[in-house]
């Protein structure tokens, strides 16, 4: 059982860090050019540039592409109209026709932006062009933002979602692991051996807690040196802060695994709740989507979510450097956490029923 | 007499819902008795042994386990019982040696007395080739005995012991039962329930319980000429059938 502890979550933190990207690449790219001209093909040739974008094909008619675009074979159409290199001499302005496959639409936003970016590229390029051959008074007039991206300079995004990662397997792993426990001593009848002793039902949640316990640090320790080694993550905060609250957390979590524990007769009542807490704290941890973009009764409700105040004190103590005081209001809303899911824990734990 | 009684029962009544699983039984226990507690399946035996021994609160009815009552005091009750389970419960996954001390170590015992009887117990048993095994590995006649010694292993006052020779075979079932002699010499209350009626004739005094109610409460000896046949099953059969 304990290899199987530590081997999953490290297979699930190589491959779920590299493949849950939020980047869109690999866009299939399509055009229909019907200028045929040294313009358009240069505009085609900025797409092909692209690492982002993969040029398949120049469509001869809208409604192929359409077709294309149906059978999911395209992601983004250029519509290149005709005299777009004629119009664009003479009136200075043109329109170009783009569609984009937006089933899934944060994707769809960003090809969107890609798009825009390398038209407007291009369009700079194209004005320079024209302003030498005609127009010399006009001069352009170009606001440039720079931005300059703090604590995850390069924008990588392993650096940001390797901590959350951490933080799920961390909780995961806890949280069957001690879901499960109590109930299946009941399926196998220990527990009923345990009930007729003189035992305190504190030292057992205690003596059910502790193994959990040093199981759960031991697996923040390999996934931070996994995250060191293998994704180069920054470690610019403390290492004992990251443990301190650490250790409060997984308490949370293991007071919520022994109250469903204490809650259920079967091994498959305690996974199915233990399942659905998981997929929500998950969900709405801000791990995957900013917790500032929910509803505002979503944003309350991640107030009880457990996982995000992991996911914030990881992602401020690894990247940002955060100190004590920093983390915490977290800190202590863990705390209080632990401590009342703890006591629910001992007291749902019935030695008569 | 009345101090000498380790287990008092007055009227003791557990309800499920609708459903009267016991149902006003009486009864006294005295120290050192091996007390056979029968029924056929269903008669509410199991259920009538948890309230005695803390696990299972009383729907109405008083009970006095080991010098205290079982509504208030289940916990000290659980001081001075051991128990042993229909089902095997000690943990699998754990040594012969381990089980004795984990549970040596949940009833307050010292390391030093701990090592101590878990080596007579694990010579006694004759368990010293497996003392490093698995629990889970052993054959269940083992198990039995093992279970059994782990429930006397803080020398409590009374022992309850819920079918310990079920699926035994007849030889282990003999030792079985010589280890509860054992026991009973040395001072201990024997609380047993069976469906073998020979070990029924074993006992010191029988109880029957048909539909959650004691129907007969006597020695063996007795309960045979009470019911007029000359042996225990006789008078089970008697008793069950109404």
């Amino acid at each position: 059982m304990l290899p199987i502890i530590f081997v999953l979550p490290i297979l699930q933190l190589v491959i779920l860090s590299n493949a849950a990207t939020f980047e869109v690449r690999n866009i299939k790219f399509a055009y229909i050019d019907n200028d045929h001209t040294p313009t358009s093909r240069a505009l085609v040739e900025k797409f092909n540039a692209s690492t982002y974008f993969e040029v398949l094909t120049d469509f001869p008619s809208q409604a192929e592409a359409s077709s294309a675009m149906l059978k999911g074979e395209v992601d983004v159409l250029l519509n290149i109209p005709q005299y777009f290199e004629r119009d664009l001499q003479k009136e200075k302005h043109n329109n170009l026709g783009v569609t984009i496959n937006a089933i899934d639409g944060a994707a769809a936003g960003v090809e969107n932006v890609y798009v825009t970016q390398i038209v407007q590229r291009f369009n700079q390029n194209i004005k320079v062009d024209l302003l030498q051959i005609s127009d010399q008074q006009i001069q352009p007039i170009n606001i440039e933002t720079i931005p300059l991206f703090w604590y995850n300079e390069t924008l990588n995004y392993k650096t940001f979602m390797v901590p959350g990662i951490l933080v799920l397997l961390v909780t995961m792993i806890t949280l069957f692991l001690s879901g499960m426990n109590v109930v299946r001593e009941k399926e196998i009848g220990t527990l009923e051996q345990i009930n007729v002793t003189p035992i305190k039902k504190s030292q057992f949640i205690i003596g059910k807690l502790f193994p959990f316990w040093v199981i759960g640090m031991g697996l923040l320790t390999v996934g931070l040196i996994l995250a060191k080694v293998i994704f180069n993550v920054p470690m610019l905060g403390s290492l004992p802060l990251m443990y301190l609250y650490t250790s409060i957390y997984i308490l949370v979590i293991l007071g919520i695994g022994l109250f469903i524990s204490n809650f259920t007769d079967t091994q498959q009542q305690a996974m199915f709740i233990a399942w659905f807490f998981t997929v929500i704290f998950i969900l709405m941890s801000g791990l995957f989507t900013p917790i500032e973009s929910m509803p505002k009764w979503a944003q309350t409700l991640t107030e009880f979510n457990p996982i995000r105040y992991f996911v914030e004190v990881m992602r401020m103590v690894m990247l940002k450097g955060s100190g004590f005081n920093d983390i915490l209001p977290q800190l202590l809303k863990t705390a209080l956490y632990a401590f009342i899911m703890n006591g629910l824990a001992v007291w749902s734990y019935k030695k008569t029923n | 007499m009345k101090n000498s009684n380790v287990i008092q029962v007055d009227q003791l009544t557990k309800m499920f819902g609708d459903f009267t699983a016991v149902n006003a039984i009486t009864f006294n226990v005295e120290k050192g008795e091996i007390f056979g507690f029968l029924g056929a399946n269903g008669a509410g035996k199991t259920t009538a042994m948890k309230m005695l021994i803390g696990i299972s609160k009383p729907t109405s009815g008083k009970a006095n386990v080991a010098g205290f009552d079982v509504f208030t005091n289940a916990e000290n009750i659980k001081k001075n019982i051991g128990y042993m389970s229909q089902k095997f419960a000690l943990y699998d996954d754990l040594t012969v040696k381990e089980n004795i001390t984990f549970f040596g170590g949940i009833y307050g015992l010292t390391r030093k007395r701990i090592k101590e009887k878990a080596s007579i117990l694990i010579e006694e048993l004759g368990l010293e080739e497996v003392a490093n095994k698995l629990v889970g590995a052993l054959p269940l006649g083992w198990k039995q005995k093992l279970s059994f010694s782990v429930a006397l292993l803080h020398d409590p006052k009374i022992v309850f012991l819920d079918e310990p020779t079920g699926g035994v075979d007849p030889i282990t079932r003999r030792q079985f039962w010589e280890m509860i002699y054992k026991a009973a010499n040395q001072g201990t209350t024997v609380f047993v329930t069976t469906h073998y009626m020979d070990e029924a004739e074993y006992c010191d005094r029988v109880s029957i319980m048909v539909n959650g109610k004691i129907e007969a409460l006597d020695t063996p000896k007795k309960l045979k000429e009470q019911f007029n046949v000359d042996n225990m099953n006789d008078v089970f059969l008697k008793l069950a059938r109404g």
